[in-house]
């Protein structure tokens, strides 16, 4: 009997390692695997003939924003593409994760969706010796409010009703209040299920700056990366999001345009108040984009977006992800290859990849000042 | 638990010594394969002493800056300069789904065990345990897949019709709309996911009980449910119980079919049909891949509450185990 309690023991602390050992190789799987595969596509020839590599060389390391994923992998496969020898290595991760990354120098710049922080400029004068972290707005993007009602293939909504239906307040489809902004289409009577992101987002951060500067009556929750309204369902990632909307009748979440695209999924146009609701596309978020104004002083060019524009065709719901740099005090052996990169990517031909992944191109006006402060990088 | 294994292994040596010292080839191959067991044992116990140390360590970082309680708040957001986060939701989440897992899958895998053993002719019985074992074979993922897209859509229905006749017992109520990517659908997918480890060690046991005792219940008369109920569920009940706490063990840890069905919310409610709620390995999963440093060690500290969990279970089952084989012990 006491040979056999012994046994049990072993038995017991056998399953609690299996149990751990499990719980640490999903750890580390999801730790690894984000980055990385960037590497090596360097034999395929690509269309990008304007590239300049100027002094190029070598390896450069960047991290961050996972919303600009798929543009920098457009931007990175052309850029090496063009440039032999350079190797350029973004590991999506998260914003967060990129400028922690940057104000430790381990990285040549860091993409983020929102600004930097004061105290996060603040820890940038470490790295930066002469000077300090600056926000380059590289990337636009539309986010899509997706829908699925059968018999309804275009819906028009505003900032209160949106924000309303996304915290539980109007809960039918058939609601007076989406009713007055949809004449004469033909509502059921129906549930709706609003789906959310599950994990933090950039995407959940800018649908709750959106709402809270334009129905601040009725989104009174601080816009943060975790999704912050009673009810609803969540689902694990855009493209999760963008299949639950897919296949629930009476559903409606927010995704990137090109999930919707991609699935033919419709999206509502928006009533910015401006004479004809707004459709999700590039065009109208460029437009919206072309709204904000560089809040950054010196060569810092944050944006503040004017969400509440009624500007004619300007589509408000929209991210802007920027690429972190140091003004002056770049580590010098990345430095050329940071700014032969940021003015690819900053270039016509590289701000028209975005509009081809879903993403919106910088406008004219920003894009001009954002080339002038690559120039000046030192 | 660290000390168990020195001290019993330790009096081998000495008797092996005395014995294989004429032998010379006899006594290398003695030493080696000492050395390598030797090894493997304490190898196990060091990589569980690191883990625990790491999981302590890093969970330790995270709930001491935590603002809210650890056990009581029902939230996560372990940012920015307050964070908050709390066990309560994942604790119910995973408790609540593997109940309801255990409750359907134990009685059906019981029945499943004794038709095999007992019922189906043997040309059936044997591909039918095969069939069984291959459920085992299939990747969780899979089975979260297959629970997204074809259970969920085809359990509205069932949710409807429970809400509507059970409703009144208030854990059948359905209070919010939404599809039925709830507990209860948790449940019943962990519930096929553990039915194979659950079937096939009845099964082993059932096949156990001395014919007998079989024999002798049929001799006094019995039919061949009394045959089961006299002789073959009082021999196989340890053994069904441990059957249990293995597909319990395996209900508590599942982490992708759960983060691919539910729709995770950080809400406590008893109404298992509504969308929401939560368990410590899908929120895990769900988390980690956006989760800053401190983010991960919150989720580390969460780990540590269900590598604790499932210490408890699996300690309990063998407490059980051990009263009932004393009195089953009799019978064999």
């Amino acid at each position: 009997m006491k040979l056999q309690r012994k046994n049990r023991l072993r038995a017991t602390a056998l399953g609690a390692l299996a149990v751990s050992s499990a719980l640490v190789l999903t750890a580390c799987g999801s730790d690894n695997n984000s980055g990385g595969d960037t590497g090596g596509s360097s034999e395929k020839t690509s269309a990008a003939s304007n590239i300049k590599c100027d002094d190029a060389k070598g390896q450069l390391l960047a991290s961050g924003s996972s919303a600009q994923k798929n543009a920098m992998d457009l931007w990175v496969k052309d850029y090496m593409a063009g440039c032999k020898g350079v190797e350029i290595n973004y590991k999506s991760s998260s914003s967060g994760e990129g400028i922690i990354a940057f104000n430790q120098g381990t990285v040549g710049f860091a993409g983020s969706d929102s600004a930097l922080k004061p105290e996060e400029v603040a820890d940038s004068k470490k790295i930066c010796k002469t000077g300090q972290g600056i926000n380059l707005p590289m990337v636009g993007g539309p986010i899509a409010i997706g829908f699925h009602l059968e018999g309804v293939d275009s819906l028009t909504l505003d900032a209160p009703t949106l924000a309303k239906i996304f915290n539980n307040k109007i809960k039918k489809w058939n609601d007076p209040a989406i009713a007055k902004l949809n004449d004469g289409a033909k509502l059921p009577d129906k549930a709706i299920q609003a789906f959310h992101r599950s994990e933090d987002s950039g995407t959940t951060q800018n649908l709750g700056k959106y709402l809270a500067a334009t129905a601040p009556n009725d989104w009174k929750y601080e816009p943060e990366k975790k999704w912050p309204a009673p009810g609803g369902q969540a689902a694990s990632g855009s493209a999760g999001v963008a299949a639950q909307v897919k296949q629930v009748d009476g559903s409606i979440g927010y995704f990137e345009l090109s999930y919707a695209s991609s699935q033919s999924i419709s999206t509502v146009d928006i009533n910015t108040g401006g004479s004809t609701p707004v459709k999700a596309s590039s065009e109208n978020a460029s437009k919206a984009i072309a709204a904000a104004k560089i809040k950054g002083t010196g060569k810092d060019l944050a944006l503040d977006l004017d969400y509440t524009t009624k500007a004619e065709g300007a589509y408000p719901i929209v991210l802007v992800t920027y690429e972190v740099v140091c003004d002056t005090g770049n580590k010098a052996e990345t430095l050329p290859t940071v700014k032969s990169f940021l003015n690819y990517t900053a270039s016509d031909e590289g701000q028209k990849v975005l509009t081809d992944a879903g993403y919106a191109p910088i406008p004219t006006e920003i894009n001009a000042k954002v080339r002038e402060t690559i120039a000046s990088l030192s | 638990m660290a000390s168990s294994t020195p001290i019993d292994t330790p009096p081998v040596p000495p008797v092996q010594r005395k014995r294989a010292r004429p032998k010379a080839s006899g006594r290398a191959g003695d030493k080696i394969f000492l050395g390598l067991s030797r090894g493997s044992g304490i190898l196990l116990l060091v990589i569980m002493a690191s883990i625990a140390v790491f999981l302590t360590y890093r969970a330790t970082l995270a709930v001491s800056k935590d603002e809210g309680n650890f056990f009581t708040t029902l939230d996560w957001n372990p940012v920015g300069d307050k964070p908050v986060f709390g066990i309560a939701v994942l604790l119910f989440g995973t408790i609540v789904s593997s109940i309801i897992a255990m409750a359907i899958a134990v009685p059906i895998a019981v029945g499943i065990a004794l038709f095999i053993s007992h019922y189906a002719p043997r040309k059936l019985a044997a591909p039918l345990a095969y069939v069984v074992d291959l459920l085992a074979a299939v990747p969780s993922i899979v089975y979260g897949i297959w629970g997204a897209l074809f259970l969920v859509p085809y359990l509205e229905g069932l949710n409807l019709w429970l809400d509507q006749f059970f409703g009144w017992t208030y854990v059948l109520e359905k209070t919010e709309v939404g599809v039925a990517r709830s507990l209860f659908t948790v449940g019943i997918l962990l519930a096929i996911m553990i039915l194979p480890i659950v079937t096939s060690v009845s099964r082993e046991v059932f096949l156990q009980v001395p014919k007998m005792n079989e024999e002798a219940a049929l001799a006094l008369g019995a039919t061949r449910w009394e045959v089961i109920r006299l002789s073959v569920l009082p021999f196989g009940r340890s053994g069904v119980i441990s059957a249990s706490m293995l597909g319990l063990g395996r209900a508590l840890g599942e982490t992708m079919a759960v983060a691919t069905v539910l729709s995770p919310s950080f809400v406590i409610s008893a109404h298992v049909l509504n969308p929401g709620g939560g368990t410590f390995a899908q929120n895990i999963a769900a988390k980690f891949d956006e989760a800053d440093q401190f983010g991960r060690d919150a989720l580390i500290a969460s780990g540590l509450v269900l590598f604790i969990l499932t210490l408890l279970v699996n300690g309990a089952a063998r407490l059980i185990i051990a009263r009932r084989k004393e009195y089953s012990g009799a019978n064999a």
